[in-house]
């Protein structure tokens, strides 16, 4: 009786540890099969490389959204990974005790904020803000980029943190007693050698900015466009989704299925690039 | 600082000593200028929005937007809250024991080098990497489709359930993993078998830092609205049954926004939301914090 009842748990244990199995292979199956025909249809040279989004006219071409999502994602990189290192640094290395514990629970809460007050935050401060100083309507996607440079911050900071604190002290104190000073150890030698965890936690901010949806929705503008400059509107490939997929139908509907199964693709490749980093991390 | 060892007098450096090097070496003044600089400007970022979304919105908190129903005049965000509140407990109710059975199974049952944890552990990695847009449509196209849910807050909940599986997952397995092993075998020590060891010993010892896993997966529920809006849809009603649609207070707050009608209302949900979930990180520390002292 016991010996029955153990094994049965052991079994309802198991199950459960399945079910992250059957999830990732019910999201990739039905994504798969319903947007890899709608691709076929349409032709994956028309769909990946057309310049020209118009459902009405049965045109789907999703490289304005792809280029989008690069040049947004890349603008908050460019504004998200420096502020980020150094603040993961001063976590490290430069902040008293005292400072660390208001610091850490503030970054915690900049995680936790939902990205629809993101979102509107962006839209009340950061696009009028864009527009009054640089001209343009404002929603664009420099916007975009700031915004989501600002929603990487977290992610960046806690992954380098932690790849900063773990390196050896001794690395530290070698440069100090080399005669460097506090900065320079810090940089030239603690920082390189947690490289490669610090390259994590920025693949790991890339994937949450190609994935962000509703905060880009609301200060992106989104025309199905060719990306034209810094201050104009763009549409990422998540924003594509979300606006269209309310009434879409039929093949426009694969067509935003398809467009879900590149930013499917696009992520597995940024996280099999994660773990591969983190296992060299370690 | 009252007691310092001999070590740490002989390391302590006088203002003027610093000033003398970053005379000999300017660069080092530079990066601890841009250091600080950097971690100002993080703070000054999140006190900037929490700060300017808490003063235009405090003022626009009245009790109409607590008022039962909504209607176009009153864009009240009780139901909101009520359909939260609802999606928030279906999704841990499928979540919370799935989540921890796995991991009890990963760091408790499996051997060393077992190839489905490996698998596990993978998917799970998976999971947690996913955009929630793709939950969203995946949610859309298999519990609202071909399961037949429709629009509705069963079909929310449990797409969220599979969001937060992987953080409650990796929590949970983290909690277990600190308890140590003399636990273990003081009860079977004791006669205990391998289950009760489990479920009377290592999960009650466990129990904070699950909690606090579980506390944060609130969180991310409460702020979700890409999942949720083509999922649970939309409706601003408090759902008669679990099959009929309801939106949470970010999507209402998207909603809101995007309208563009009724921006001071916005405003005010907004603050609602920062407060959520400034508790629920307070919770979830709290919770953590007991958990390191044992």
């Amino acid at each position: 009786m016991k010996k029955n009842k153990e094994k049965w748990m052991q079994i309802i244990f198991l199950l459960s540890a399945c079910t992250s199995i059957l999830a990732v292979f019910l999201i990739c199956y039905f994504l798969f099969a319903n947007g890899v025909p709608a691709i076929g249809k349409i032709g994956i040279g028309n769909f990946l490389l057309g310049k020209v989004w118009k459902p009405t006219n049965n045109l789907f071409g999703i490289f304005p959204m792809i280029l989008g999502s690069i040049y947004v994602t890349a603008g908050a990189i460019v504004i998200g990974v420096p502020i980020g290192i150094m603040t993961a640094m001063y976590l490290a290395l430069f902040c008293p005790k005292e400072i660390y514990k208001i610091i850490k629970p503030a970054i915690e809460l900049l995680a936790g904020i939902p990205s629809v007050v993101y979102g509107f935050f962006g839209m009340v401060v950061i696009v009028p803000f864009v527009r009054e100083s640089l001209g343009g309507n404002g929603s664009s996607m420099l916007s975009a980029s700031l915004l989501l440079g600002i929603m990487i911050l977290p992610t960046i900071i806690n992954v380098s943190e932690s790849a900063i604190r773990a390196v050896p002290e001794n690395y530290y104190e070698a440069g100090r007693a080399l005669g460097a000073t506090h900065e320079r150890s810090a940089f030239n030698i603690v920082l390189p050698a947690a490289k490669s965890g610090v390259l994590a936690g920025i693949i790991l901010g890339i994937g949450r900015a190609i994935g962000e949806t509703m905060a880009v929705i609301m200060v992106a503008g989104n025309q199905a466009r060719m990306p034209k400059g810094l201050l104009k509107g763009v549409r990422t490939l998540t924003a594509n989704i979300v606006i269209e997929m309310g009434y879409a139908a039929d093949l426009h509907r694969e067509a935003l299925i398809a467009t879900a199964v590149v930013l499917f693709v696009f992520i597995l490749m940024i996280n099999l690039s994660f773990s591969m980093l983190k296992r060299k991390s370690l | 600082m009252t007691e310092m060892t001999a070590m740490q007098k002989i390391n302590q450096i006088t203002f003027k000593q610093q000033l003398r090097t970053y005379k000999r070496d300017p660069f080092s003044l530079l990066l601890v200028f841009l250091t600080y600089l950097c971690a100002i400007l993080t703070i000054g970022v999140l006190f900037l929005l929490v700060g300017y979304i808490l003063i235009k919105g405090v003022p626009h908190l009245s009790r109409d937007l607590f008022a039962l129903n909504y209607t176009s005049e009153n864009v009240s965000l009780f139901p909101a809250l009520i359909n939260t509140i609802l999606i928030v407990f279906l999704s841990l109710l499928v979540a919370v024991p799935l989540g921890i059975f796995s991991a009890v199974y990963l760091t408790e049952y499996a051997k060393k080098g077992n190839k489905l944890v490996g698998l596990v552990r993978i998917t799970a990695e998976t999971l947690s990497g996913i955009p929630s847009i793709i939950y969203g449509l995946f949610g859309l196209l298999f519990f609202v489709g071909s399961l037949g849910m429709g629009y509705s807050i069963l079909a929310g909940s449990l797409t969220l359930s599979i969001m937060i599986l992987p953080l409650i997952i990796r929590t949970t397995e983290e909690a277990l993993s600190a308890v140590p092993n003399s636990y273990r075998e003081g009860s079977y020590a004791l006669g205990a078998g391998k289950m009760r060891t489990v479920f009377q010993i290592v999960l009650p010892s466990a129990m904070p830092g699950i909690l606090a896993g579980i506390i944060l997966a609130i969180g991310r529920i409460v702020g979700e609205s890409a999942a949720l809006i083509y999922t649970a849809g939309t409706v601003a009603d408090i759902p008669g049954d679990l099959l009929s649609s309801g939106r949470t207070l970010a999507v209402h707050m998207y909603a809101l926004s995007t309208e563009g009608m009724h921006v001071d209302q916005a405003y005010a949900t907004a603050v609602v939301l920062i407060i959520v979930v400034i508790i629920i990180n307070w919770l979830s520390s709290v919770s953590m914090k007991k958990f390191v002292k044992g």
